[in-house]
């Protein structure tokens, strides 16, 4: 079945079923590096994808909800050589170890802070407690999204 | 026995095939150890073999231990320029790749930087480029090489500017010719420029941007998706597989069944997915699982391999001369990598050769387990090592690229596989269950006058090295066999001292037939260990043996100085006789601002120290933990974690800091919720709800990290120290602030309730 979504500002039309999984078509048949598999059931949010403003787990997402839709990916946000500002912040805080988490991490954040600019650190806190870092670089991610907070207010 | 000297002699194990067909001809090709050249065609003497420098004055190195997220990458890049005198941006370095690099072996066990960071290897084969290109300098430039200097790999003449030459134009694009020469003079600490620094991580940008390629976005012209399909419990095997049931399923392109594996493979990963679903397996048998309720006491009834590690013969009557005596038990759960992504491989097997990308921590080992699984030359394998999730140890990267590997030969094309979570977390080789029996006894005045200290944990399989695939899961599933335990008993220990897995406290002399090797004061000793065949995989996760048995002792080293009503940091220093160990306690406490006072201070406020010589040699550290424990839910919250270490040199200061910092939120991670659970056949903590992680978002502890950079010693390692002393520090923290003393990880509220409960707290008087 013929399906059109729009990624990271492009319309792609894929055939595929359409109960696959929004992470196979984002990461198979567009060959996307950013969303990535981690649980495959909406656990640890690796797979995270913007979808229409939200960070959704695109594993546990079948792509025929989200035909039509806006979905950006980690790297729809911007490019090694003008990085988004929460990507700089990530750089500038040198925050990864093995960097698998950082799609759901950076994703799961900013479209949290985009809808909820003033949110508290506890609300911040609360909003990553389903995401997973197993490298467990916290302290510094935490530090780059309220760098990333502070700048964009 | 330390991992290195594991690894130096691990060429010599013995080998039992099962499938004695497939290997029994190429036996002799897999006799060989790592930095054998024997079957690499990649010579670790010859200098091209690690340094090339291109025509345009780039540096090209190529290694053996690589990235898994620690950052070896950046800081073996900070090291080559420095040695070379270019800057970093001008390094590109070639990582375990066994048609161009050395072989290093495995990546693990803290070894990367000692094993190319000191005199020798990477390091060295750096120098002698260095030596080589000052040498055709000096010819080319006619003045002798004490009058060149070197910047941005251009030398010229110290005092006559005009007179200069790149290593481009010196050797741009050809070879070195050379041996790597041991002599070879290293740049030392007072004179780095680019190492001791922090760096910015090389993979940063990529990695943040999403455009870094790891082994899960390879992607091959005609790649198919192949998914695995395991036996519902541990020894279950196949009596027929109804290839039917899926036949029809869009995207199926084939069954393949070899002995006990299974797998199926199809155009897209979904199709692959749902056919591994669908498919009807018909399994029998299956082990029956020893209850996970008794698991620690079942330890304890088995036969087991046993070994003496120190024994001065005189415990048991110090112990019984002693003013008082303690005893105490330790239990530590079985852990697991559990890895952010699953593992993934991509394997393209054309007849008799193979391609494999891998994330494996073992590039050369699985090069061979990889012609073994299928019956070729290892010759005729070529491993890519590729960037995956990080593993903390042996994940399921071996065990999937034997399975790619196999799908793709059962179909003749390229094939790749990512493990479900739930056969990652199933079937990987999990971290030692360990029990601990600690005994000690203390005199008049108050010192420990005996240490006594008995362990029983597991083991079956392991990392598969260069022979003995069945130490995976999939190995064994094609009929090789695991590694398993002998039971055996104990020979009295000869030679020296050997604290590779920390089972001798710190606190002890260590002295076998008069040399004495430990890091303490304490005379009368004895260490006796019992392994135990596991009923699951077992394999090196972060700080193996050495957390378990750390905290063990540094618990109990807590528990005795509580007992004779002394200051656990003062009394820590009274039986420590290693300096740098006794540096790290010191800096740490000083870095706390820990001052002596009530011990236990209860009021559900406390703090708590710990300490250990990694692997007895590896790196020094010490940690202070700061927790308040809630009484009536048991909830155990840290505050703040600070650390001192003493790794030697430091290559990259803000590497260092970032694997303390992971390592202390990992530890603690394990301390506070992780554990592998099981039923009668088969393991129930398989995802993220039944396998408790900390996640990204939780009252994240303030880390201080103190570094001690100490010159003139060699580079230890520096990513398995801060873990260590975690489940210790916050155990010790919890006494303090209850007076309860909480035995076993991980720390439940359930488990802190009722140790409080036995402990009612008493207000101070």
């Amino acid at each position: 079945m013929n399906i059109t979504l729009t990624v990271n500002g492009r319309a792609q039309t894929v055939d595929v079923d359409p109960a696959t999984p929004l992470l196979y078509v984002l990461s198979d048949e567009l060959g996307l590096r950013g969303p990535k598999f981690g649980c495959g059931l909406g656990q640890c949010g690796a797979c995270a994808a913007i979808v229409n403003g939200r960070a959704v787990r695109s594993c546990v997402t079948p792509v025929s909800t989200v035909a039509n839709a806006q979905i950006t990916t980690l790297e729809g946000l911007g490019t090694p050589e003008k990085p988004h500002p929460i990507q700089q912040a990530f750089i500038d805080e040198q925050a990864a170890q093995c960097g698998y988490c950082l799609n759901g991490v950076i994703l799961t954040a900013k479209a949290y802070l985009d809808q909820n600019p003033k949110a508290s650190d506890a609300d911040v806190q609360q909003a990553l407690s389903t995401v997973l870092c197993r490298c467990f670089t916290n302290t510094r991610m935490l530090r780059a999204i309220k760098k990333y907070q502070e700048k964009r207010s | 026995m330390k991992r290195r000297d594991f690894l130096k002699t691990s060429g010599a194990l013995i080998v039992s095939f099962a499938a004695v067909d497939v290997a029994q001809p190429l036996r002799a090709a897999f006799a060989q150890g790592p930095f054998d050249t024997r079957n690499s065609g990649v010579d670790p003497k010859q200098l091209d073999n690690w340094i090339a420098v291109n025509a345009d004055g780039t540096v090209t190195a190529y290694t053996g231990k690589c990235e898994l997220g620690q950052g070896i990458m950046t800081a073996q890049m900070q090291l080559v320029a420095e040695e070379l005198g270019v800057p970093l941006s001008r390094v590109k370095l070639v990582q375990c790749d066994t048609a161009v690099c050395p072989d290093q072996g495995t990546t693990s066990g803290s070894q990367s930087t000692p094993t190319n960071f000191n005199e020798r290897n990477l390091a060295q084969a750096a120098a002698t480029a260095r030596e080589a290109l000052m040498q055709l300098a000096s010819q080319r430039l006619g003045a002798p090489s004490d009058r060149l200097t070197v910047a941005g790999g251009v030398v010229s003449v110290r005092g006559d500017a005009a007179k200069h030459v790149s290593y481009g134009e010196l050797v741009g694009g050809r070879k070195f010719n050379l041996t790597v020469n041991a002599a070879a003079k290293r740049r030392t600490p007072d004179q780095w420029a680019i190492l001791g620094k922090p760096a910015m991580r090389a993979d940063m940008v990529a990695m943040a941007t999403g455009t870094l390629e790891y082994v899960q976005n390879v992607r091959v012209p005609g790649m198919l998706h192949g998914r695995v399909v395991r036996p519902p419990s541990h020894g279950a095997t196949v009596v027929s597989v109804d290839e039917a049931s899926v036949r029809a399923m869009p995207g199926v392109v084939k069954v393949v069944t070899c002995k006990n594996f299974v797998g199926v493979v199809a155009e897209k990963p979904w199709q692959a997915i749902q056919a591994a679903r669908a498919l009807k397996v018909n399994w029998s048998g299956g082990e029956t699982i020893p209850p996970h309720a008794t698991f620690y006491d079942y330890l304890r009834k088995q036969p087991s391999r046993d070994a003496v590690v120190i024994n001065s013969r005189d415990v048991e009557a110090k112990l019984t001369a002693s003013q008082s005596t303690l005893k105490a038990t330790y239990l530590y759960p079985y852990q697991m990598h559990g890895s952010m992504g699953t593992s993934c491989a991509v394997a393209d097997v054309q007849g008799n050769t193979a391609i494999v990308w891998s994330s494996t921590q073992s590039a050369y080992p699985t090069r061979s387990g990889v012609a073994m699984v299928l019956g070729i030359p290892a010759e005729n394998v070529h491993v890519i090592f590729t960037r995956g999730s990080g593993c903390y140890g042996i994940n399921g990267a071996d065990t999937v690229s034997y399975d790619a590997a196999l799908l793709s030969h059962a179909v003749g094309k390229p094939v790749k596989v990512q493990l479900s979570r739930q056969d990652e977390m199933a079937w990987e080789n999990y971290g030692f269950a360990t029990v601990i029996d600690q005994r000690a006894g203390v005199d008049a005045s108050g010192a420990i006058a005996a240490w006594d200290c008995e362990s029983w944990s597991v083991s079956k399989g392991g990392r598969p090295g260069y022979n003995q695939p069945g130490n995976v899961v999939t190995g064994e599933l094609v009929g090789f066999e695991p590694a398993t335990i002998t039971p055996r008993g104990a020979a009295e220990p000869t030679g020296e001292l050997r604290n590779g897995s920390n089972a001798v406290p710190s606190y002890v002399v260590g002295c076998i037939s008069g040399k004495c090797g430990g890091a303490g004061a304490v005379k009368s000793e004895r260490v006796l260990t019992h392994t135990i065949r596991s009923p699951f995989y077992t394999g090196p996760l972060r700080s193996p043996a050495r957390l378990q048995n750390t905290f063990a002792h540094e618990c109990f080293m807590d528990e005795i100085a509580a007992h004779v009503k002394a200051d656990p940091v003062e009394y820590r220093l009274k039986h420590l006789s290693e300096p740098r160990l006794v540096d790290v306690v010191k800096a740490v406490a000083k870095a706390a601002n820990w001052q002596p006072r009530a011990f236990p201070n209860r009021g559900n406020a406390g703090r708590g120290i710990a300490t250990v010589a990694y692997e007895g040699d590896n790196g020094y550290v010490a940690m202070i933990a700061e927790v308040s424990v809630d009484a009536a839910t048991g909830r155990v919250h840290v505050k703040r974690i600070v650390v001192a270490q003493d790794c030697g040199p430091i290559s990259n200061p803000d590497g260092m800091k970032n694997q303390i910092e992971g390592g202390a939120l990992q530890g603690l991670s394990r301390a506070l919720g992780e554990e592998v659970t099981w039923d009668d056949h088969k393991v129930t903590s398989i995802d993220w709800r039944t396998y408790h992680s900390l996640p990204l978002g939780f009252d994240v502890p303030v880390i201080e990290s103190v570094l001690i950079n100490r010159a003139g010693v060699e580079a230890t390692g520096a990513g398995e120290t801060a873990i260590t002393l975690v489940a210790a520090a916050v155990g010790n923290a919890i006494f303090d602030a209850t007076g309860a003393r909480i035995r076993q990880v991980p720390f439940t509220p359930e488990r802190v309730k009722t140790a409080i409960a036995g402990n009612p707290a008493k207000s101070q008087a």
